[in-house]
Parts: structure tokens; C-alpha cells; sequence
């Protein structure tokens, strides 16, 4: 089968460039050099239509950035990434938008003074796809497809609680019909029993409409809930990538497990908690080698030295280990 | 156990133009001498709000219109706002979730612990105030303090910056810490550290900790007993593993059965229907009833008043009787897990 995404050598840098002093003194004899992050650094992996691919990782990993650069926002400094256009369900389209995007904050995401009407209705008119005389029946329609009932297509954002407005945001990136979307922390804003609501509605959401997501999540409970297979970023880089059924049982990484064991979870009840030592490291200057070695309680001097590649070492399971050399 | 702190009946409202708000309507728990209480609950449903009043920081338009705060002995209630002075930061400390709100980003760290010793003690010096708050640095996990006081709060990550606060917190050696969601702003592995350190100096020093969250995985995690609220009143609480493993009130049963975990992959997440209510027009009767799926005509009457159960543990629902938990018990997991302790 064929991917429906493939991203391949993906990277994305940011560069925070000099001031006028820095300009002057360099030419005085300083050396001032420019600011690089690298928000995300060689990035390959497949997508597969109908999956749900969960990416996972703390703040600064990058999540984000790959997330806005698959839904087309961001151009990537480096590598490319390609829909396969035989797998369109609607050739008509154009491929600009079968990738959508719903984002975290729901407040901040809506326009507020726009009724909800022309939220949902402004891409598909611009793009052709409907007509203003359908406009109406087009938002009830989207409406009541995100559980919201069609009277209230009159309102403004502000008029709608935190869920309505993320079901909101949901109706607008599915009124252009898409067929991935990428959903940005999408839930982290809302209420527990609200989040339940929603990730309800996405999974309802797929299997009617045959989707495929990219679901970016600090939350591990979701991210293990919802995935279909986990990728996990640390600094920028992919450090395993697994089915969701080794990512729980075995996972590979010593950041994977970190994270595993760090979770708070029902399940297990009153515990101690065991964290691991240290702080992330600033994406401004990354630790050599391996990114996670100032962490991880097994590091070698390879690890200072050499960055790991990315290898698989279970059917479609990988990681980026110099550990998995040695057994 | 001596209790330390026991809240009977609090009422903390708020008078705005469009009417009075109930915040905190009824709210009554102890927390014994060294206890960790988790106080869970979801945006709107007072628990921040009972841990401002405790701490005698509820503004106007707010007041505290009924009820007792006893903190050993005394009725903080009743207490002028110098007398407060007395307490707060000094026998009653408070841990926020934005540890950069918190600290004075234009002071040193070091200015900032020294304060806090002298505020309350003025027969302190001045070189053995800065040894103490050198001293909590190093407990709470910072290391070489010495260099680290004499850094601003822009300095340190929010992880550190939350250990900072934990250590003003634990300056005085305090008898009670009220922690108002203190690792939500967090990363997982640093929440992790955060939770540990907490866990370590309650044990260590005997302090008694309200943890205040929406998480209810955390306060799984380090509670021994566990209060839900919704709408401004404590619907359940009881020991951690009753609570977490059998819950009676169908809003703490809804809340537990909508967190997502790999246990209940494939199946739709159990979900409450509808939204907290606005607490400007609360339904007569329980608050939960339009979301509940189990509410009869009674329950639009009166609201129900706090009933023990047989396993001990106060529940608000008069039909708990009825209901069948339906959530697996983690009884056995958890028990693995105090073995360890």
C-alpha cells in the first residue's frame, strides 16, 4: 500500500537575525553570529490513509512546527513532503485543501467578528466549491455534522463555550471537504469531560468520512487513546516511532520510557513518583550526539558524540538508539 | 489523625451585577497533619476559589458569607487581616500554577526568600535568613543554590521556577500548602519531577498539602483522600482508591469515565453530556440533574445533602444507591503500588 503522506528529510530552522549593533561590531572585529533553532530536524515518516498518527513530545520538540508545515502554513527550510494524488476521494479538489488544520485555542482560532455562518461557509465559497445561495444549508449541514444544533449559525464565537467553539473550528476545516487533517493539541484547552466530547466526535468524524489524522498532543492518556501509531519527538528530532501496541508494551527509546513512566495515571493509583533528572535543554544550543544523552541514564561516549540514526528494529518500529548497536 | 485544617460548611459568594454568584456553596472537608487531599474539579466548580478563602484572598466583589475555616484551633474566618498577615506565608502557604506570576521578576530570588523569613520574624538575621532560603533551594532539587539566588526569576525555566516557589513556599516550615493547579503549566517528565519533590517534603517535614487540579490522574497519583466538586459543592469524597476505583456520585463516575488511557482504545470515551451550568441560574435542586443520567423528579426539588455511606465517604446524590459502577477496579494495581512506597 501507499502512503498517503510521505514526508521525507524534513527540516525546518529558524533564524533570529542579527541587530544593527551586532552588524557594527562585526565589522569592528566581533563575532556575532545569528541565532539558529532548529524547530525541526530531518523529519521522515509515512502516513497511511485511514490511520491516526499521534505525535507526542514536550514543549520545544517541534511538534508544532511539523504539524504547520504538513498543513501547508509553514514552508520548510529543507526536505519535502507529498500527497499521493491517486488517493484522492475527490479529484476536483484542489490539493491545497485536503490538508486542514484545527488548531488549540478555540478563542483565539475564530474569528470574532464573524458569524459563524461565514466562518464555516468563507473557504468553500472562495475555493468555488459551493455557491452563496447554498450558504445556509451548507452550515447547517456542517452544523449538524460537529453536533451543534443549525438555529445558532447567526452567532458570533463569542456567544459559544470553549467545546461548541472548538466543534466551531472543526466545521470550518471540514467544510472544504479534507481528507487529512492535523489537529494541533486541539483538546488541551478544554475541560475533561468536555475533551471526552471531543475526541468522540473525531473518531466518529473519521470513520464516517474515511479521514486520516495527525493528532499532536503533549497528553500521553490521548495520544494512547486516540493513535493508531506514535511518533515521539524530543529537540526536534523523531526518536521512535511505533505501532501503538509496541509503543505501550516495548517501547525502545529511554525517552519513551521516561515519558511512559512519568505519566500520571489512573490506573496505577498512589505512587512514587520517580522522575527523571534534568531539564530539557534549550533548542538555541542542543546537546552534541544525541540530543536526550545529558538525561539518560545509560549514555555512552558515542552518545556525546554521534547522532543516532533512526533504525528499525521491530516490523514498522524504530528508534534512534546507539543502545540497539550494542545488543 | 489531628486534622490541621476543617472547613464546615464554607460560603464564599460572589455580588456582580447580574447577581449572586455561589462560588462556594457548602463546602466541607478536613485535612489531617500531614495528609495530602486532592480538591478535583472542573473550570467554574470553586475549588480555586475555597483554596483563596482559606488563604483569606478572596476579593471583593467576594466574601466569605458563612461557615468555618478551623485552622488548629483558630477560625480564620473570624481573623482581622493583620491577624491573616500571621498566617499567611508563614504557618499557611499557597503554591500557583504560573510560577512567573507569582515571583518578582524584578527582584533577585534570594531578596525574595530573605523577605519571607523576615516578614514573619523579625529576630532573624539577615546572614542566617540567606543560609535558610539557601538551604530549601537545595532541598527542593536546585543545584549550586549559591549561584542560583543570585539569579532573577527570568533566569530559570518554568520547571526551576516552580521549585522556587515550592521553596518559598516551605520556608517557614508551614503547616498546611495549598498547591492551586502547580504543575498543569508543566512539561510531563518535569510534572513528574515537580509531584516527586512535593511528595518527598510532605513526608519528610509532616506537611499537609491541598492539592488543587482538574487532573484527576495526578491526585491518583499522591492523594490519600480525594474531594470532587461541581458547581461550588463537594459531591464525593473519601479515600483515593474508593473514590478513583468505585465512584458513587455520577459526576465523579462521568469525569473518570471521560480520561482518555490505553485501557479503552477501540471504545468510544464515556462522556457527560452538555456543559457546567453558568452559576448565575443554577437549577433548583442537585446542579448536576440536567446532565445526569440518572436524575428523577426528586432530584429537581432539593439539593441533596451530603449522606456517609457505608464504606465511609460522603456522597451528594440520592441515588447512589441505585447505581452500579461499571468502571474495572485498579484496587489490585494501586495496592502494587504502595507496596513500593
Amino acid at each position: 500500500m501507499k502512503p498517503l503522506l510521505t514526508v521525507s528529510q524534513l527540516s525546518r530552522d529558524f533564524v533570529k537575525p542579527l541587530d544593527m549593533v551586532a552588524k557594527m561590531l562585526n565589522r569592528l572585529g566581533q563575532d556575532y553570529r545569528e541565532e539558529i533553532v532548529h524547530a525541526v530536524d530531518d523529519v521522515s515518516f509515512d502516513v497511511f490513509k485511514g490511520e491516526i498518527v499521534g505525535v507526542v513530545g514536550e514543549s520545544g520538540c517541534g511538534k508544532s512546527t511539523l504539524g504547520r508545515m504538513i498543513a501547508g502554513i509553514l514552508p520548510p527550510t529543507k526536505g519535502h513532503l507529498s500527497f499521493d494524488a491517486s488517493q484522492a476521494e475527490n479529484p476536483s479538489i484542489p490539493e491545497a485543501l485536503r490538508t486542514q488544520m484545527i488548531f488549540q485555542d478555540p478563542f483565539s482560532s475564530l474569528n470574532p467578528r464573524k458569524r459563524v455562518i461565514d466562518i464555516i461557509t468563507e473557504a468553500p465559497i472562495h475555493h468555488k466549491l459551493i455557491t452563496n445561495a447554498d450558504k445556509r444549508d451548507f452550515a447547517a449541514g456542517m452544523l449538524q455534522r460537529v453536533g451543534l444544533d443549525p438555529d445558532v449559525m447567526e452567532r458570533y464565537p463569542h456567544q459559544f463555550s470553549g467545546g461548541q467553539r472548538q466543534r466551531v473550528g472543526i466545521a470550518r476545516a471540514l467544510a472544504v471537504s479534507p481528507e487529512f487533517l492535523v489537529c494541533d493539541e486541539s483538546i488541551a484547552a478544554l475541560d475533561v469531560s468536555i475533551q471526552a466530547q471531543i475526541l468522540n466526535l473525531f473518531v466518529e468524524l473519521k470513520d464516517q468520512y474515511n479521514l486520516t489524522y495527525l493528532f499532536i498532543s503533549h497528553d500521553i492518556g490521548v495520544i494512547e487513546h486516540i493513535s493508531d501509531r506514535v511518533i515521539v519527538m524530543y529537540l526536534g528530532r523523531v526518536v521512535e516511532t511505533a505501532p501503538i501496541a509496541a509503543f505501550l508494551k516495548q517501547p525502545n527509546h529511554p525517552y519513551t520510557n521516561a515519558l511512559l513512566e512519568g505519566v500520571p495515571r489512573l490506573e496505577v493509583g498512589r505512587r512514587d513518583y520517580e522522575p527523571i533528572s534534568g531539564e530539557i535543554p534549550s533548542p538555541l544550543s542542543p546537546p552534541s550526539g544525541c540530543h536526550f544523552h545529558p538525561r539518560c541514564k545509560f549514555a555512552t561516549d558515542r552518545c556525546r558524540a554521534e547522532r543516532p540514526a533512526l533504525q528499525e528494529i521491530a516490523p514498522a518500529h524504530f528508534a534512534a538508539c546507539h543502545l540497539n548497536d550494542q545488543a | 489523625m489531628a486534622s490541621i485544617l476543617k472547613i464546615d460548611n464554607l460560603q464564599t459568594h460572589f455580588f456582580t451585577k447580574a447577581g449572586v454568584l455561589r462560588a462556594v456553596d457548602g463546602v466541607s472537608f478536613d485535612v489531617g497533619a500531614g495528609e495530602i487531599v486532592g480538591l478535583v474539579g472542573e473550570s467554574g466548580s470553586g475549588k480555586s476559589i475555597t483554596g483563596f478563602s482559606i488563604m483569606g484572598l478572596v476579593d471583593a466583589p467576594g466574601r466569605i458569607v458563612g461557615g468555618q475555616i478551623n485552622f488548629k484551633g483558630q477560625d480564620l474566618t473570624k481573623m482581622s487581616a493583620s491577624q491573616m498577615e500571621g498566617f499567611r506565608g508563614n504557618r499557611i502557604a499557597m503554591i500557583f500554577q504560573d510560577p512567573m506570576m507569582t515571583l518578582n521578576p524584578v527582584l533577585r530570588i534570594e531578596t525574595q526568600m530573605v523577605e519571607t523569613i523576615l516578614a514573619h520574624d523579625k529576630t532573624v538575621k539577615r546572614v542566617d535568613a540567606r543560609a535558610r532560603a539557601r538551604d530549601a533551594l537545595g532541598l527542593v532539587g536546585i543545584s549550586s543554590p549559591d549561584e542560583r539566588m543570585r539569579a532573577y526569576p527570568h533566569q530559570f525555566s518554568g520547571g526551576m521556577r516552580q521549585r522556587v516557589s515550592i521553596a518559598i513556599a516551605m520556608l517557614n516550615r508551614p503547616d498546611l500548602i495549598i498547591a492551586d493547579e502547580p504543575t498543569t503549566a508543566l512539561d510531563v517528565t518535569i510534572q513528574g519531577q515537580v509531584i516527586h519533590e512535593m511528595q518527598r517534603l510532605c513526608r519528610e517535614t509532616k506537611t499537609a498539602l491541598l492539592w488543587i487540579t482538574h487532573d484527576l490522574a495526578v491526585v491518583a497519583g499522591i492523594a490519600e483522600r480525594i474531594c470532587v466538586m461541581y458547581a461550588g459543592r463537594v459531591v464525593e469524597q473519601g479515600p483515593n482508591d474508593m473514590v478513583i476505583g468505585n465512584p458513587l456520585h455520577p459526576y465523579s463516575r462521568g469525569l473518570l469515565g471521560s480520561v482518555p488511557s490505553q485501557n479503552r482504545r477501540g471504545q468510544p470515551l464515556q462522556q457527560i453530556e452538555g456543559m457546567v451550568p453558568s452559576l448565575l441560574n443554577l437549577p433548583a435542586g442537585c446542579a448536576f440533574q440536567n446532565r445526569c443520567t440518572m436524575a428523577t423528579p426528586d432530584c429537581s426539588v432539593q439539593p441533596p445533602d451530603a449522606t456517609r455511606t457505608n464504606d465511609g465517604r460522603l456522597v451528594r446524590c440520592y441515588n447512589m444507591d441505585a447505581t452500579t459502577p461499571k468502571t474495572a477496579k485498579p484496587k489490585t494495581a494501586s495496592r502494587k503500588a504502595r507496596g513500593r512506597t
